[in-house]
């Protein structure tokens, strides 16, 4: 019922979710923090950028990424300048694409997290003389670590079920931007509807799991 | 507080709402239309409706995907394919009115790029190889994107070529990645870079006809249009002169 092709595509998915999620913890981490304690009148503006995604539809996210990464966009001009090429068409571009795209899924659930551990903790280990590092990591890193949790998971899961944008600035290439939506797509346009189904039922049961792990985890825990 | 009193005054309110949803009119033509004719279709469909006064309500989008939504109950009654196999399909499936297929275009591949002097008249360009990237519609779903893969096999450089292709979803995609500039040159279709009997920007190969299998689309009248005189009458006007004249002013044959 599947082929080659298809796992090829699994396998890309599954590629991407990983590096994007990597990338949207360590850069959406410092975001969220400053999210959460500053109390500077540009909080409103980075916290509606960071939101876009969430209300904007991939096909804008995609035009826009296309045209911006394009040779004649600012951000093209910039990565042929460092000798990089251009970014759509390659795996490079997906992961920059869904590190936006996903943005909000990682940085909100953090937020919520510092947000909520207080001022408390934080004064207590500075009365104890802990620099702000060590703070962070033996303070904010335990107490906060189911917010990371959920980020982590939610910014895996959307990657995966991203659609639009890989559309927009892909290029469809197998192996390197063919991922299972577009295939799915692609089956679909084909009239390979066995195909669809198997990997269509694939993505259901996958999203499945995933949200019930966490709402599973998040309705027991005290945490 | 008298309701009896405003009972009336709102019976009317619903009665004038309701009227108006529900206009009594000419007849209305509900058409599903491939992507690659979407600019002819518009002007076609206006004429169209100044001379009969019926209404013709467009959908544009890709052909496979109207199968697919023509097969789980789409109400439209008819269809201008990208291709001449979906059509045939569904007559074989007995989703449209038997007869009514007709090829209404029969579209141009083109070799082109936004740079003037990048493509030659030739297509040499394409055994030079001297670009990183090669727009073509997915030669799976879309008959321009097959037809340039026939040209590419033609002229033995499929292999050598394949690691620089990038595959829109249709053709208007495919054209997209090139306008954009993320691809040198594409194929794409004549209609989308040629207005008022010649090229509007850039640089082109006119693809021989020989080079790959025609590109015909085909038009069939659909089960939700039979008994329905306003799509007969846009079928027919399809192939009227005016219409022919238009169609071919896009760059399409006949």
């Amino acid at each position: 019922m599947t082929n080659a092709a298809d796992f090829a595509a699994i396998r890309l998915t599954l590629e991407l979710a990983a590096v994007t999620t990597a990338i949207l913890l360590v850069v959406g981490t410092p975001v969220a923090w400053w999210l959460a304690r500053t109390r500077s009148r540009m909080k409103g503006v980075i916290g509606a950028v960071v939101a876009l995604p969430l209300v904007l539809p991939p096909s804008v996210i995609g035009f826009y990424l296309l045209v911006t990464m394009g040779p004649q966009g600012p951000v093209g001009q910039l990565t042929q300048a460092l000798g990089l090429g251009v970014l759509p068409f390659t795996f490079a571009g997906l992961v920059v694409g869904s590190v936006f795209y996903s943005l909000p899924f990682v940085v909100q659930p953090l937020q919520q997290a510092f947000e909520a551990i207080g001022e408390r903790p934080l004064e207590v280990a500075a009365t104890l003389r802990a620099g702000a590092l060590d703070t962070f990591f033996t303070v904010v890193l335990p107490l906060a670590c189911p917010g990371f949790v959920t980020a982590a998971v939610l910014g895996f899961a959307h990657t995966v079920g991203e659609f639009g944008v890989v559309l927009m600035i892909g290029g469809n290439i197998p192996e390197k931007t063919r991922v299972v939506s577009v295939q799915i797509y692609d089956h679909v346009e084909a009239l390979e509807y066995a195909q669809a189904h198997w990997l269509s039922a694939g993505m259901v049961a996958f999203s499945f799991l995933v949200l019930l792990l966490l709402y599973s985890r998040k309705r027991g825990g005290v945490r | 507080m008298e309701p009896s009193m405003k009972a009336p005054l709102v019976r009317l309110l619903c009665a004038a709402a309701l009227l108006s949803i529900f206009p009594a009119k000419a007849a209305e033509v509900s058409v599903a239309v491939a992507a690659n004719f979407t600019a002819p279709m518009q002007r076609i469909a206006a004429e169209f409706e100044r001379d009969t006064g019926h209404k013709v309500q467009l959908a544009f989008g890709a052909t496979g995907k109207f199968y697919a939504q023509i097969r789980n109950g789409a109400p439209f009654e008819l269809f201008l394919a990208a291709d001449d196999a979906t059509p045939m399909k569904l007559e074989q499936e007995g989703a449209t009115v038997a007869g009514s297929r007709f090829t209404y275009a029969i579209g141009k591949l083109v070799l082109w790029s936004p740079k003037p002097g990048l493509v030659d008249g030739k297509g040499e360009v394409l055994k030079r190889g001297a670009f990183a990237h090669l727009s073509i519609a997915n030669p799976k779903t879309a008959p321009y994107g097959a037809a340039a893969m026939d040209v590419l096999r033609k002229l033995g450089l499929a292999d050598t070529l394949a690691a620089k292709l990038v595959t829109g979803e249709n053709i208007a995609q495919a054209h997209q990645f090139v306008a954009s500039g993320n691809a040198e040159l594409g194929f794409v279709a004549l209609s989308q870079v040629w207005a008022d009997g010649r090229l509007t920007s850039g640089s082109a190969w006119l693809v021989p006809g020989d080079l790959h299998e025609p590109i015909r689309q085909d038009a069939v009248i659909l089960a939700a249009g039979r008994d329905k005189p306003a799509a007969r009458a846009l079928a027919d006007y399809l192939r009227g002169a005016k219409a022919v004249a238009i169609i071919k002013s896009h760059g399409y044959g006949r």
